[in-house]
């Protein structure tokens, strides 16, 4: 008998179906993969069995009986965890009290204490139990919201793309410890889209796409090639590139940069130096709080340095300038956050064509030419191919994948010489993160310099010519992609070689 | 099983926009008509005294005029802050600030007749007003205190500060000890628009500052700038635009107008400071914006409408011997209703059958 | 002495109906909801308090019931900023201005007819002490429960599981929702508790400061006790003695002459509100203070989704 069965399990929303019908067989024991790309139903699903939405339709079976799971607290009476992949942990208390506010019992914070002290150590999850969340990591903070699971002695722990956040020896350490949880018969469902961490510790893996089932499968016995054709349903596209052609006019030169952290959660830049040149991709790989963030706001001007030369935009020092200034000098940005950032929520999409092209011709006398942002706004769209209601649609109500393309087509419509973008192709399916990589060859082939942030090693290794690692707010030196080694690179990541050494992001 | 469930809308369409306020104030006429009711009055004809006859005279009309002008110049300025994230609480003390200012100097130039005694207490009026909300506005740049605490205690600060100098050194020497400054000088004070009438000059100033407003929130690129920097900050600051920019111009232009609008009570109905320039216009006015959906011509429109009621309640209390607190009510009621009809704005129920 | 007397005895009972309104306040506003009607449910507190106390009901009773309207006031501010995610500020400001006229409608009944107060309990024995006795031992009842009540909501806002779920939905009522908390209910029951407390503090005027009704006889007590919150960076021992700091400034200027203190009594009572907004400055520059204690949330709505 399993221990968690859905039957039928069917949700609509207004735009879409999320989930289709879907059947899932959960046995005790095991670590359980659902498989599928951004969009097709994993987290609905999850939060279906955790409680935090019903299904339209369906039925869930517990042990083989038929429950209503109608909150997050009737889960837990279950004996369902979760580990969310934004977690909901507060900082202005500390780890024992974050824990206590998931527990359906007394406050009993000494007593707590001491229990989570031996879940730390039983399953070498460290943390202090009196510090105040606000000043933990983000490896430490995973780490709470596991304990926060397991002290209720589940049955089944839901954990969603836990991985994200962690270096390849975190992720092997977490690894280890879910290991050690299924042994001791607690099955695990493992949501994800990463491949190869699928094959290494699932002992099932149910794979959707499009809010369906489409296989079950034994994933030791697959490939990631397979697995990859089960969750796109075709061939991967694959992306074109064409011999380098260095345009030396067009440069990006960053040159013995450093700078102080806002607080104490961001990372200081330590003399970083780079070049970019016209023509050319340059990858900055990393496990993310390594100084990313900090040094993409150095460069598109959301922070400023006093130093005017350690930034250089087509031998112009440009440190002094904000955002608007290093756009007239031909520097175009593409942040990794969409909605809120690259573009304004509540405001139409004209209205984000403004906010970057406003010194293109679009004002008279302080007064926005309307009628022309309208007519430029629609002339991206139509390139672009972006899906929605013509210019005076809301930001907010294109799918993540729409207002991507309308932010890069918006900012390549600049025609810059230096694109700096972070995360192009985050949460996009496989067809759009495929358009966007070859946008951004084509751009760099026709001339100019082009930067990108990503955690992906993958898509880096794809579209880059030379791969930079950041760790601890130093960069590396560049690898070109024909000696690129996955191996080197990750060594590079986890902090081999570079004289600073941090353990903030230790597990 | 069915159920009603909330649903976003994406686009409220702009008859949705128009049509709430319509319908909350046909709602709050109704609820009205109903308590007019229960405690004895006669709906229909109260409803005239209140909504009517307050427009059926020249007297009347100009009676509105004269209270809808402060609300009208002191919520067109709100409006502008409120639409970029500034919440300026503190027009009341701005106000004040503003009547101060300008009482001061026409109290200083005394019989002296220069011939634009006037326009330098307009410039002292709306600087003084914008000196006091450039306070909460250096706070909020500087160390990030939150501005509606800020604006809030400063209103009491500026009331005792004005109570301070009518009680003390500028009490009118021959005003039989009452706190109350001395008469200004006629070339201090704005002349009626019509003779025998209250409304005054100053309703021009308040047509101006309508248009000027109009043209700042729905054409300019100042505007716009504003409105991003302030719902999304971060946006804004990935655009290069400045982020302060917003909260000092939302906390200027709203202490300017503000400022103006208690210059304009000193130099007009009022000639003179008293204790209490106003009677809760800069409190009054934050409803007013948002009767206007923080539009400038919903601002107008929502401005008159209060006055109407507040004029309303005074006939009623004349004629019907209603009490005068019932305008109140009946003020706090349209906003209740304007408030709930905004959810439908930008939420619709829907019936689901599961 | 006997004006020193005067001066902290006046003290003690005008900060309570402060202590009462800012306490409620300071429950409502760590929950993330920030309620500007104050000012209108103390107003109606008053109002029904002297009403039934007018009709001969024993104070007890009167200040029950107007406990229960300040909470019916509320429940009008929570509709619509809670359920109806309308604006907190204008929701809260449309409930002072109708408060104000609801109290000095209901009101204009009763004229200016004195009541019998809330008279003063002498502590036997204790009372008769010199100096001491007066001062501390001769206070109307009220007075010793509005200084009860700020240990009892400190140990329930830090000691209790229900104070947590209160502070961490003030911090971040998404991840409290994620958890399993119904964010708004617990909201809604803050907001009520805080109206039935203005209500109390508006009672205490009309039943034991005063005592007699006047329109609008708060005079802007409500607004301080929202300053007061601030004041004491959102923790109840500092409500009290940031009552005792405003009580005794207004207080302070009656006496002034007496004390040969030449200051503008309007510059004196100006003083708190400068030093309210002092202390704001001094805690927005303390980023571990405001993470602690400042409710991240205040003012926005919460929409739970589906």
């Amino acid at each position: 008998m399993s221990l968690l069965e859905l039957r039928g399990i069917t949700k609509r929303y207004p735009a879409v179906v999320a989930n289709d019908d879907i059947h899932l067989n959960v046995e005790a024991g095991t670590i359980h993969a659902i498989l599928g790309e951004n969009g097709a139903g994993k987290s609905t699903l999850m939060k279906i069995i955790y409680g935090a939405t019903t299904a339209d339709e369906g039925q869930i079976y517990w042990h083989g009986n038929p429950v209503r799971i109608s909150s997050p607290s009737a889960a837990r009476q279950l004996g369902i965890g979760m580990v969310y992949q934004h977690f909901s942990l507060f900082e202005s208390i500390t780890v024992a009290e974050n824990i206590a506010i998931a527990l359906d019992r007394k406050l009993d914070l000494e007593s707590l204490s001491a229990e989570i002290n031996l879940i730390s150590e039983k399953y070498n999850l460290l943390v202090e139990p009196d510090r105040l969340l606000y000043h933990l990591s983000v490896g430490e903070r995973q780490r709470v919201e596991i304990i926060r699971c397991l002290i209720q002695n589940p049955k089944l722990l839901i954990l969603d793309e836990p991985t994200s956040v962690l270096t390849p020896q975190a992720i092997q350490g977490l690894f280890v410890t879910l290991k050690q949880l299924a042994s001791e018969g607690c099955s695990i469902l493992y949501i994800s889209h990463k491949l190869e961490e699928v094959i290494q510790i699932c002992d099932s893996a149910t794979v959707l796409r499009g809010g369906k089932v489409v296989d079950t499968i034994l994933p030791s016995a697959t490939t990631t090639g397979e697995l990859a054709h089960l969750m796109i349903g075709t061939q991967p596209p694959t992306t074109q590139r064409q011999h380098v052609k260095i345009n030396s006019s067009s440069t990006l030169e960053v040159c013995q940069l450093s700078a102080a952290a806002e607080d104490h959660f961001g990372s200081d830049i330590r003399d970083v130096s780079l070049t970019v040149r016209g023509g050319e991709i340059v990858g900055i790989a990393g496990v993310s709080g390594n100084g990313q963030a900090e040094l993409f706001k150095l460069l598109s001007g959301e922070k400023i340095h006093s130093e005017p030369d350690t930034i250089r935009i087509n031998n112009v020092g440009v440190s002094r300038l904000n955002a608007n200034g290093r756009r007239h000098l031909g520097l175009a940005c593409i942040p990794e956050e969409r909605l809120g950032r690259g573009a304004a929520a509540g405001f139409s999409l004209r209205d984000n064509f403004c906010l970057t092209h406003h010194g293109r011709n679009l004002l008279r006398y302080g007064f926005i030419k309307y009628k022309e942002a309208d007519r430029r706004t629609s002339q991206v769209i139509d390139r672009f191919s972006v899906l929605c209601d013509g210019p005076h649609a809301a930001a907010e109500s294109l799918s993540g994948g729409n207002l991507q393309r309308f932010i890069v087509g918006r900012e390549i419509e600049l025609n810059p010489t230096v694109l700096i973008v972070s995360q192009p192709t985050w949460g996009l399916d496989v067809a759009a993160a495929a358009f966007i990589r070859q946008t951004l060859i084509d751009l760099s082939r026709a001339g100019s310099a082009v930067l990108v942030f990503s955690e992906e090693l993958e898509e880096l290794l794809e579209i880059c010519d030379q791969i930079v690692v950041m760790y601890g707010g130093q960069m590396s030196q560049p690898v070109s992609r024909s000696d690129a080694d996955i191996e080197q690179i990750g060594l590079l990541m986890a902090g081999e070689g570079f004289s600073f050494q941090t353990t903030a992001q230790g597990y | 099983m069915r159920r009603l469930t909330l649903e976003q809308r994406l686009h409220p369409s702009v008859a949705i926009r128009a049509l709430s306020p319509i319908a909350a104030t046909l709602i709050t006429i109704l609820a009205g008509s109903a308590m007019f009711y229960f405690l004895g009055y006669e709906p229909l004809g109260t409803l005239r005294v209140f909504f009517i006859d307050p427009l059926t005279s020249v007297y009347g009309i100009s009676e509105v005029l004269l209270k809808a002008c402060p609300l009208v110049l002191i919520a067109l300025g709100l409006a502008i802050g409120f639409r970029a994230n500034v919440w300026n609480i503190g027009a009341e003390g701005q106000l004040t600030i503003g009547a101060i200012c300008a009482g001061g100097i026409a109290l200083a130039i005394g019989e002296k007749d220069f011939g634009f005694t006037l326009f330098i207490m307009v410039i002292l009026g709306a600087l003084g007003g914008m000196a006091w909300a450039s306070i909460p506005a250096f706070l909020k740049v500087r160390f990030n205190t939150n501005e509606i605490l800020v604006t809030l205690m400063l209103n009491y600060v500026a009331l005792l500060l004005l109570s301070y100098l009518v009680h003390g050194p500028w009490r009118d020497p021959f005003g039989f000890n009452f706190p109350q400054t001395a008469l200004f000088h006629s070339s201090a004070m704005f002349s009626p628009v019509l003779p025998g009438f209250r409304v005054t000059g100053s309703i021009f100033i308040v047509i101006g500052a309508a248009i000027i407003a109009w043209t700042i929130v729905t054409r300019s690129f100042l505007g716009f700038q504003m409105a991003i920097a302030g719902k999304a900050p971060r946006a804004g600051l990935f655009a290069g635009y400045r982020d302060n920019k917003a909260i000092w111009l939302g906390l200027l232009i709203g202490g300017g107008a503000a400022g103006l609008a208690g210059m304009a009570e000193a130099a007009g109905p009022l000639g003179q400071l008293l204790p209490t320039i106003s009677p809760g216009y800069g409190y009054t006015a934050i409803i007013v914006a948002f009767l206007g959906r923080l539009h400038p011509i919903g601002v107008v429109f929502g401005g008159l409408l209060v006055s109407l009621i507040a004029n309303g309640g005074e006939s009623a209390q004349m004629y019907l011997g209603m009490h005068s607190s019932l305008s109140q009510i009946f003020q706090g009621m349209l906003l209740f209703f304007v408030l709930a009809a905004d959810f439908l704005v930008f939420y619709k129920l829907k019936l689901v059958t599961r | 002495m006997d004006l020193t007397i005067a001066i902290i005895t006046g003290t003690l009972i005008g900060a309570t109906p402060l202590i009462f309104a800012a306490l409620g306040e300071l429950v409502v506003e760590r929950s993330g909801v920030l309620n500007l009607g104050i000012e209108g449910m103390m107003l109606i507190g008053a109002v029904t308090a002297f009403g039934f106390a007018f009709a001969g009901y024993p104070p007890i009773v009167a200040a029950l019931v107007a406990m229960l309207a300040g909470a019916t006031a509320a429940l009008l501010f929570g509709v619509l900023a809670l359920t109806l995610m309308a604006n907190q500020y204008a929701a809260g400001l449309a409930l002072t201005l109708f408060g104000a006229g609801l109290s000095t409608f209901l009101g204009h009944g009763f004229g200016a007819a004195p009541l019998t107060a809330i008279t003063e309990v002498s502590i036997p024995f204790l009372s008769s002490i010199p100096i001491v006795g007066p001062l501390l031992f001769r206070y109307d009842p009220m007075v010793y429960i509005a200084i009860a009540l700020i240990p009892i909501i400190w140990f329930a806002l830090y000691r209790t599981k229900m104070g947590l779920v209160i502070r961490v939905i003030g911090e971040s009522p998404q991840s409290a929702h994620a958890i399993g908390y119904n964010v708004i209910l617990v909201r809604y029951l803050a907001t009520l508790f805080g109206g039935a407390m203005a209500g109390l503090g508006g009672a205490y005027l009309a039943l034991a400061y005063t005592p007699l009704w006047v329109p609008n006889m708060t005079a802007g007590k409500g607004w301080i006790a929202l300053a007061l919150v601030i004041f004491s960076g959102w923790r109840p021992f500092r409500v009290m003695l940031g009552a005792w700091l405003f009580g005794g400034v207004t207080i302070l200027q009656l006496h002034a002459q007496g004390f040969g203190i030449d200051v503008p009594s309007q510059l004196l009572s100006a003083l708190p509100y400068v030093a309210t907004i002092f202390v704001l400055v001094v805690i927005s520059r303390n980023r571990i203070f405001l993470l602690k204690n400042f409710p991240m949330s205040l003012g926005k709505p919460f929409h739970p989704g589906n």
